[in-house]
């Protein structure tokens, strides 16, 4: 068992200095002197207050993305969806707070219903994708990314339509809610301390919730067996549904919280691709639900950090996004590597 | 079996990732070969601004034009050096989570001392990041916020909102456009819907409709003037309609010439395809002043944005401590539309422009230097609506914040109230 630790411990270290190795080449023939290169991110991640922010900004959705997509693997399920649950969040959020934005309601309280909007938005997402796979057969990974597109089409909708600014038709966005609608945030910055503190409390729940509850067992045995689980006596249908019940909830948090603290208007493209970068964080830390914190972290910092690459380098910012991938691809083949060598030996 | 297929997917997906990420890098990277020589003859401190664009910076539109204006300073001002992020709009997939203010500190962090928000989408964030940082100038290209005559005037002492009068440049592609059709259907290929778009599309409908009744000779009522608008200044692919799609359709349904309303080129690159299967038809790209070589033999001109001069001019009171805030609507320059250092906004003839046309253009320029105000009344709205009335000319505010397109102009209007 130990050894099986330290054989994994090599293979995972040797993929990640394979993607660095990679990344390095890239950024040579990019023109960028790497070391530099590297220095840059550092710095643009942590080289000031405000880039730390910015990093925890871009920290508090991938936090929640991942905690949610952790429960439905933990179920065995492949939540692709999880992109259009968050953009659903963010429309229901907005929904919530254009209700009751011209009332007497506090705004503490149409900011807090906001939320909770979201998550229903979220939830209900992907309870559909859900139902598709219980009751109708369809693979969720399908079922998801025919409801990512959906809610696309949604947003787009609501943008150009009934939401849209007074005599504008633009992607732009909805108008900015009034400054009373936003989530309180840090003096001088655009970080809310509810958001970081939201998306934390999810991967404890998370963490707690697979690691020390007879509900997680059954829910990871739902995942490694169904059929197993079910001759057990587990109700299978609804731990699956309950998986994405939670999922979609976090991931409408997220959407609600891009909506309240960040954009404080409804856009296209509001998900930005972290309900993606989610599933690749829980693929990266083996769906070890200790990890999430600071592997989302480390993500987190690169998003920011790289923007430095444009300005100092010129380099395309989206190197970030090379590197990542980079990252889960080749640990993913080191982890199928070393299974198929293992069995060998 | 069962658990090879999510194995499977897993690879798939990261793979995509890998894939659309590099997708974005277009035209990366070449290594700063210019390197900033001028830097030892400066004075002590070189100017270092940052310019934020909403597309990329050879997109052979709307930010290049920027980026060239911003490569013109450099050059104007011994030691300056410009700082750039390319494709910052609303919900850029580069920028997961940032806002264009955000950006715009990013820069800072490297030096910058005024920053450049190229686009109406960074609108909002320009004012929130002007008012956050009172030290830092800033450059709302396209804005309105420190206009006094304007509907949101909003004091900002560090900002200058700059706008070329792109209204004469359109009436010039209306024009062009007019003289040259010979179905007598213009398509436009409009961007989103908002003030500023609904006036240009209205000014090219206004050049295309003196030309074809003034120098044609023709009635009114034979022109068609179609606007279709693809949702945003450019393609996103999934989110706005799709451009190519677009032309495509005008130059299929008997449209022979397409006027760009949007930052990239696909109206002359579709142009250029049909005309080699042998269609007809002709483009007039926008913003870029080199956009008739993406396809010379379709090209009428290019009616674009020369932003260089007025930076330059902005920049230097930033340095020299004699900034005022305001709004700046500039013109072409009348004796030379086409100066570089002196006109905010020019016209470049296409090779495709034939020879009667292009001296009916220069005729057309010069009455409009003498004075030829094409929104004077009377002008009806597109809902009937008298707008500007008969014989009394528009004032900036109205031609600026036009409410719907015009009378005989077809496509969605979107009247703000």
């Amino acid at each position: 068992m130990k050894k099986n630790i330290w054989i994994n411990l090599g293979f995972q270290a040797g993929a990640f200095l394979l993607a660095l190795l990679i990344t390095t080449l890239i950024l040579i023939f990019a023109g960028a002197p790497p070391l530099k290169a590297y220095g840059s991110i550092l710095s643009g991640a942590f080289g000031s207050q405000k880039n730390l922010i910015a990093v925890l900004i871009s920290w508090s959705p991938l936090l929640l993305t991942t905690a949610g997509v952790l429960i439905t693997f933990a179920a065995g399920l492949w939540n692709i969806g999880i992109e259009g649950q968050m953009t659903l969040g963010a429309i229901f959020a907005t929904w919530g707070l254009r209700l009751f934005q011209d009332t007497n309601v506090s705004p503490a309280l149409i900011i807090a219903i906001g939320l909770l909007f979201g998550m229903a938005g979220g939830a209900l997402w992907a309870a559909l994708a859900g139902a598709l796979k219980t009751f109708g057969g369809v693979n969720e990974i399908f079922g998801g990314l025919g409801l990512n597109f959906v809610a696309t089409a949604l947003t787009i909708y609501l943008v150009f339509g009934p939401w849209k600014r007074p005599g504008v038709g633009s992607m732009s966005g909805t108008k900015p809610f009034d400054e009373k609608l936003w989530l309180s945030t840090l003096p001088g910055t655009a970080l809310s301390p509810w958001g970081i503190g939201l998306s934390i409390l999810a991967v404890i729940v998370v963490f707690i919730l697979l690691r020390g509850t007879y509900f997680g067992l059954k829910l990871k045995a739902v995942g490694k067996n169904m059929r197993s689980a079910f001759m057990l006596g587990v109700p299978t249908w609804q731990y699956s549904m309950f998986a994405f019940l939670l999922c979609g909830a976090f991931a409408g948090l997220a959407g609600a919280i891009q909506v309240e603290a960040v954009y404080h208007r409804l856009l296209p493209n509001i998900s930005n691709g972290y309900g993606f970068l989610g599933l690749l964080v829980a693929m990266l830390i083996n769906y070890q639900a200790i990890w999430v914190i600071p592997i989302a972290f480390f993500f987190a910092a690169l998003n920011v950090g790289s923007i430095q690459l444009q300005i100092v380098h010129k380099m395309d910012s989206s190197f970030a996004g090379v590197l990542q991938d980079l990252l889960v691809l080749l640990i993913l083949l080191g982890q199928g590597a070393r299974e198929r060598l293992l069995k060998k030996a | 079996m069962r658990k090879l297929f999510p194995r499977l997917a897993a690879l798939a997906l990261a793979l995509m990732l890998v894939l659309s990420a590099c997708g974005q890098a277009p035209a990366a990277t070449e290594a700063p070969a210019a390197a900033p020589a001028a830097t030892e003859a400066a004075p002590s401190e070189p100017f270092v601004f940052g310019v934020i664009l909403i597309g990329a910076r050879n997109d052979k539109g709307y930010s290049q034009a920027h980026y060239e204006a911003g490569l013109y300073v450099e050059q104007k001002i011994p030691g300056a050096k410009m700082l750039y992020l390319e494709n910052v709009f609303s919900g850029s997939p580069s920028y997961p989570g940032q806002t264009t203010s955000q950006l715009a500190s990013q820069l800072v962090d490297q030096g910058a001392k005024l920053i450049v928000f190229n686009s109406d989408d960074m609108k909002d964030e320009a004012l929130k990041f002007a008012k956050e940082n009172p030290n830092i100038y800033v450059i709302g290209a396209s804005d309105d916020w420190t206009w006094k005559d304007g509907k949101t005037y909003t004091p900002s002492p560090n900002q200058i909102d700059i706008m070329g009068r792109m209204e004469y440049g359109k009436m010039m592609a209306g024009c062009a456009a007019a003289l040259t059709s010979k179905t007598g259907k213009i398509g436009y290929l409009g961007p989103l819907i908002n003030d500023e778009t609904r006036r240009l599309a209205a000014s090219a409908y206004l050049g295309a409709k003196h030309c074809w009744t003034e120098m044609l000779g023709k009635d009114a009522s034979e022109l068609q003037f179609k606007v279709t608008w693809i949702g945003f200044w450019f393609n996103i692919p999934g989110v706005t309609a799709d451009p190519t799609q677009v032309a495509d359709d005008f130059y299929n349904s008997g449209y022979d010439v397409v006027i760009s309303g949007i930052d990239t080129t696909e109206n002359i690159v579709e142009a250029k395809k049909m005309h080699d299967a042998g269609k007809e038809v002709w483009a007039l790209p926008y913003d870029f002043k080199d956009n008739c070589n993406v396809a010379p033999d379709v090209c009428l001109g290019v009616p674009y944005f020369n932003w260089g001069p007025a930076y330059l001019a902005t920049m230097k009171t930033a340095i020299d401590g004699t900034w005022q805030e305001g709004f700046q609507w500039n013109g072409p320059d009348w004796a030379d539309i086409n100066n570089p250092d002196t006109s905010a906004v020019g016209f470049v003839k296409g090779d495709a422009l034939s020879a009667e046309n292009s001296a009916k253009i220069d005729e057309f320029i010069a009455k409009l230097a003498g004075g030829l105000d094409l929104w004077t009344g009377p002008i009806n709205l597109q809902d009937g609506t008298n707008y500007i009335a008969d014989g009394k000319a528009a004032t900036d505010a109205e031609v600026w914040y036009l409410p719907q397109l015009l009378e005989g102009m077809e496509g969605q209007s979107v009247p703000s109230n």
